[in-house]
This record gives C-alpha cells, sequence and structure tokens, in this order.
C-alpha cells in the first residue's frame, strides 16, 4: 500500500499527538486541584485530543487536494548545508563571539549558495556585521558578549 | 473628549513626534517589505531605542513602525509573492496574479490607497468610538473570547487551507502544543519542559514567527530551487507598469473601502483576533459580494481581491489598538510586544489609562492619522525604488534572512539554545510548508495559546465544569453557530461538492 507524503505527515503527527497526550496526563498538579474542572493539564489533554481527531481524520478520510512534490527537483545539498552551517553557528557563537561567527556563517553560506562576487561577499560580512554591531551598541545599548574582540582589545 | 483630542493632536504634532512617524513608516516599510521580517521583529528591535524617550513618542514609533511594515508586506506580497507580514498574505491572491500580467505598479497603487483609506477610516471610527468601544469590548466575557478565539482560528483555517482544511486544523493544533509549552500561568507548574531551564518560560512568540516564517522561508526558497528574486530583478521604473487608476477600478474601490474598513475595524478591536484574521475575512466577504463575473477574477489578479485585504489590514491595525489601550489585552502578536514595552514605561494599559494618561491615548491615535499620510505620500511615488530592495540576488538575500532571524533570536535570550530550537522549528516547517501546510494558522494559535487557555478557565470555572457557558449567552450562541458553519461548509466543500 502506497501512503502519500501529507498522509504519511498527518500519521506521524497522529503519534505526536499521542505522545503529547501522554505527556499532558503526565504533569503533576497539587492535591487540591486534581479534581478542579480546570487545571494545568486540563487545555493540553483537549489539545492532544484535538490533534489525534485531525490527523486520524487526515490519514482515515481521502484527500481532497493531494500535493504532488517533484522530489527529484528539491535542492537537498544546498539545504542542508545551510542547515549544518546554522548549527555550527549556533555552536561558536558563544565561543568564538557574535562578530568572527556571524561573518563566517555570512561567507559561508554566500559561497554554499553559489555566489562568487568576493567583494561583495566581503563588504556583506566583516564589515557588514561591524556596523550591524555598532549599531547595537551605538544606538540600540545592546551590549554583545564577543571573547575575540575582547582578546584583539577592540572591546572592553 | 474634545480636551484629549487637542492634547493628543499637540503631542502627535510635535517635532520629535512627526520625525517618529516618519522614521517609523520608513523603517517599517522596508522592514515589512522583506519576506520573513514583519513588524514584529522592528518593534522588537525598537524596543531599547523607545525606552529613552517618553512614553508618547516610544509608542508613536512603534505605532509608525507597524503601518509601515503592514504596508511594506503588502509590496512584496504583490511583486514576489513572498508576503512580509502574515497581514498581508491575502493580498498576494490577486497581487502577484496581476503583477505577473505586468499591472505591478496599479497592483501596489490599489493597495497604497485602499492602505490609506482603510487606515483614515479607521483612525476617524476610533476616534469617535474609542471610549464607548472600550464599553462594548468589556461586555464580552470568557465564554465570548473562548469563542472569538476559536471563530479567528477556524477562519483562518479555512481561509489559508487552500481546500485542506484538516491540514490547516492540524496547524491550529500544533500552534497550541506549542504555546503550551512552559509552566501554567496561574499554578507555574513546568508543563513539556523535560527539566529544560530554557523550555520554562516557554517558547518565545519571536522564535517562532521568525522559524516558521523567515527562516523556512529561506529555506523553502532554496530547497524548491526557487529564485523569489527573478521577477523583482525584471522590476525597473518602467517595467512596474502605471499606478494610475481607471474609472472602473475606482469605482469598484470605493464600494469596497467603507464595507472591509468596518469589518477590518471591528476584527482589530476584538481581541486576538487582528490584522490577519482581518483580511482574510474580508477577502472572503468581498467574494460573496460582488458579481459572478467579478468573482471569477478572484485570485487571477482583482481590484477588489486587492483593495479588500489591504483597507481591512490597516483598519485592524488601528482598531487593535482599541483592546491594547483600554482593555490592555493586545489584539494581536505585534500589539502584545507593544504591551510589553508600555509595562515597560510603568504604565499599566487598561479602562483607566484613558484618564489617568489621557496624552498616551489620545496621542497615538492622532498619530495614526498622521502615520497614514505619511505612508501614502511616502509609498507611491517611492515605490520603484523601494521595490529595488526586493531584487537584491537570492545568493545574498537569503543569508541575509537567516542572519536578520538568527540575530533577533540570539539578541533575545543570548544562548545558543534558542538557535537550535528555530533552527529545528524551521526545518520541520519547511517540510510542512513543501506539502501545503500552512503556516498563518499555526502563528495564530500560538498567540492565542495562552489568552485561548485562560478563558476557557475562567468559563469552566465559572459554569463549574460545565460545557453550557458554550450556549448560556445569545452572542456566545452566535460566535459558536458561525464557527459550526465554518467547518460545516469546509467539511462540505472538501468531501461532498465535488462529488455532487
Amino acid at each position: 500500500m502506497k501512503i502519500s507524503p501529507s498522509k504519511l505527515i498527518s500519521l506521524l503527527f497522529f503519534i505526536f499527538s499521542g505522545y503529547y497526550l501522554y505527556t499532558a496526563y503526565q504533569i503533576q498538579v497539587f492535591a487540591f486541584d486534581e479534581n478542579a474542572p480546570f487545571n494545568a493539564k486540563t487545555f493540553p489533554i483537549y489539545l492532544g485530543f484535538a490533534g489525534l481527531v485531525f490527523s486520524a481524520l487526515y490519514t482515515i478520510l481521502p484527500e481532497a487536494n493531494p500535493t504532488n512534490v517533484d522530489l527529484k527537483v528539491l535542492d537537498y545539498k544546498k539545504t542542508i548545508g545551510l542547515v549544518i552551517l546554522m548549527i555550527l553557528y549556533g555552536l561558536t557563537i558563544l565561543r568564538a563571539g557574535y562578530f568572527l561567527s556571524t561573518s563566517i556563517f555570512l561567507v559561508a553560506s554566500y559561497i554554499i549558495l553559489g555566489e562568487r562576487k568576493w567583494i561583495w561577499i566581503f563588504i556583506l560580512s566583516f564589515p557588514f556585521v561591524a556596523i550591524f554591531m555598532y549599531l547595537l551598541h551605538g544606538l540600540l545599548n545592546i551590549y554583545l558578549r564577543d571573547p575575540f574582540l575582547k582578546y584583539i582589545g577592540i572591546m572592553g | 473628549m474634545i480636551e484629549g483630542i487637542l492634547i493628543g493632536l499637540q503631542t502627535a504634532l510635535s517635532f520629535k513626534n512627526l520625525m517618529m512617524v516618519m522614521i517609523g513608516c520608513f523603517s517599517g516599510t522596508i522592514i515589512g517589505m522583506l519576506p520573513g521580517l514583519g513588524p514584529m521583529t522592528a518593534i522588537a528591535l525598537m524596543i531599547p531605542i523607545t525606552y529613552g524617550f517618553d512614553p508618547s513618542t516610544g509608542l508613536i514609533l512603534m505605532a509608525g513602525v507597524y503601518y509601515g511594515a503592514v504596508f511594506g508586506g503588502s509590496t512584496s506580497s504583490i511583486l514576489i509573492n513572498a508576503p512580509g507580514v502574515p497581514g498581508t498574505v491575502a493580498t498576494s491572491f490577486d497581487g502577484y496574479p496581476m503583477a505577473q500580467q505586468g499591472k505591478a505598479g496599479k497592483a501596489l497603487a490599489i493597495a497604497a490607497y485602499s492602505s490609506f483609506a482603510g487606515g483614515t477610516i479607521s483612525a476617524i471610527f476610533l476616534l469617535i468610538a474609542a471610549p464607548s468601544l472600550s464599553l462594548v469590548s468589556l461586555s464580552f466575557r470568557s465564554p465570548d473570547y473562548f469563542g472569538l478565539m476559536i471563530l479567528g482560528l477556524t477562519a483562518v483555517a479555512a481561509f489559508s487551507s487552500k481546500g485542506n482544511f484538516l491540514k490547516a486544523m492540524m496547524m491550529v493544533v500544533l500552534g497550541l502544543m506549542l504555546a503550551s509549552v512552559g509552566q501554567d500561568t496561574l499554578s507555574d507548574i513546568p508543563r513539556f519542559t523535560f527539566d529544560n531551564m530554557n523550555l520554562s518560560d516557554g517558547i518565545s512568540f519571536v522564535l517562532v514567527v521568525m522559524a516558521t516564517f523567515a527562516m523556512s522561508e529561506a529555506l523553502t526558497i532554496i530547497f524548491k530551487a526557487n529564485d523569489p528574486t527573478k521577477a523583482a530583478k525584471q522590476i525597473s521604473l518602467s517595467q512596474l507598469g502605471s499606478i494610475k487608476l481607471d474609472k472602473d477600478e475606482t469605482k469598484k474601490m470605493v464600494t469596497t473601502i467603507p464595507r472591509s474598513s468596518v469589518l477590518g475595524f471591528i476584527i482589530g478591536v476584538l481581541p486576538g483576533a487582528g490584522a490577519t484574521i482581518a483580511s482574510f475575512l474580508a477577502y472572503g466577504m468581498e467574494r460573496n459580494f460582488v458579481n459572478d463575473e467579478e468573482k471569477q477574477k478572484f485570485g487571477k489578479g482583482s481590484v477588489n481581491g486587492i483593495a479588500a485585504p489591504e483597507t481591512a489590514n490597516n483598519a485592524a491595525c488601528s482598531g487593535s489598538f482599541v483592546p491594547l489601550l483600554t482593555l490592555g489585552i493586545p489584539g494581536s502578536g505585534t500589539t502584545a510586544v507593544m504591551l510589553g514595552a508600555l509595562l515597560g514605561f510603568g504604565i499599566q494599559p487598561g479602562p483607566r489609562l484613558y484618564q489617568t494618561n489621557p496624552e498616551i491615548f489620545w496621542s497615538v491615535i492622532m498619530s495614526m492619522y498622521i502615520g497614514m499620510v505619511v505612508l501614502l505620500i511616502l509609498n507611491l511615488p517611492l515605490i520603484p525604488y523601494i521595490a529595488r530592495v526586493l531584487a537584491t540576488p537570492r545568493t545574498f538575500l537569503i543569508p541575509l534572512i537567516l542572519f536578520f532571524s538568527l540575530t533577533g533570536v540570539y539578541l533575545m535570550s543570548f544562548n545558543n539554545f534558542d538557535i537550535y530550537m528555530m533552527i529545528g522549528i524551521a526545518v520541520v516547517a519547511t517540510i510542512l510548508r513543501l506539502y501545503d501546510f500552512p503556516m498563518p494558522p499555526l502563528i495564530l494559535a500560538f498567540v492565542l495559546g495562552g489568552l485561548m487557555e485562560e478563558n476557557l478557565r475562567r468559563s469552566l470555572l465559572i459554569s463549574d465544569g460545565s460545557w453550557s457557558f458554550m450556549w448560556d449567552r445569545p452572542l456566545t450562541i452566535i460566535i459558536m453557530l458561525t464557527i459550526i458553519f465554518i467547518v460545516g461548509w469546509q467539511i462540505y466543500k472538501s468531501f461532498f461538492k465535488k462529488k455532487l
């Protein structure tokens, strides 16, 4: 039996709703609240059931307007590349600081997407981030911790 | 009241405040136009600046950004079919097809005039009706609020589902589930936090908006190997087409604008509803009002199809200030950010604000009208130039959208947990978008989640656990019947209409 991707997603949502409902029942409420008409787990329980109902209906009933996606034309390489780059950005931002990690993130993402105009790549990374940081510091008084700039003596 | 209006006018027309309206409108237009970046981001970034000003000036600046972003969003909706803000999604239904027919200038002009007219009419409504509207709003009780929120969610699901109502309803539930993460507002009991401190305050709205719109929009463009700037690259001063409207088009707008203004304003006033619902409802209403011949043009570049949502979303922006200023309840996610800013100023919005701080109440209302004039003067002549921002190559645009999204979320928490969570939500949203699971219902549900739970809690506690509150009052019955009608109509449309 072949299942359409939309139905597969709704099936996954059904499982997710089931897990959500199970977790909702595990929420510890105060003893005096246990039999109250409404407590901390009431709304999540309703949501869990709603999720189960809607996803079950979608999975069982015939699809009104099936969505067809040609999986062959999707650009997995660039998309996964960008996602990995963002994860690396998350890993480095606290260690390397905002300036360096953001600038490198921008340079790498321009290159991943196929940009080869090096002057623009440079302008829209290091100087761009520096100006942005200056605006944040100077105008908005938002302090960004930056170990790298501190190390080279630019920031206090 | 007259005294209050004069105080408001005096405050709003001061040089500093006029400058703030202009700066707000201009920066809002630019930010709102960039796909994925909306008023939430812009206002959130403005909050630290506003603390340097007095409350009236700060609120005027934020209000200017709000209008500007809503209008800017319609520009990207029309030109590249990438709504900058959810409130302009409905504009893209007809705006983009019209632009594809080589009438981008005309579509933008319709949007500009409609925004101006909608904003102006609703500002006048607000001026006249604000005090009495606060009384009307006060007559709503918890069951009515709860019903209205369900009505809003089902309406958005119906309008954005493209025939897949159940998909949209799944997104509604997912949005509500995301909103339920964090400590329970009343008992402080942690829910779905999995002993992670980063989740105890819940998931930030800005994070979810950035992930499901900005970031997933960017990833979808790359994933589908689309180039949204392809159309924008072709835009030049000559190719935008004329911005002049003929008699027939003006006539259509003249009939559409008043009814959409009224609808938009009313929807905007209702707590929890906002520009997005107003624009969708106005679009749907307009489709029902026009004759069969005109109905066929909907989705293919109808004048009414652009004018209705544009009028309504601007009218709703003004309307959404009523619950914020008079009840202290935000009418939308954006006004929720403003509520946070007001509290930062030490001002508690509510029914007494009207008496205790009349200069704030009235100067914001006055600045709305000034803002509309600024938008019209600023946008129409500058459209061809502003539109060029959209022609930024995809190879630069996408990383910059990701940059603004990541920075926006990082600036809120200064930790990398939120960055990972945003990436996770964005990846899921990208896959969901690919298979036509709509995002606007998810966002609206996420905004309304807390309020909905609160009102359900009150309703059930008052009725001692009985669900009879849903049919105890005529107003609640009307709301519930409307919901049943929408759901029934969607089921009929999906499963029976085709077979007949």
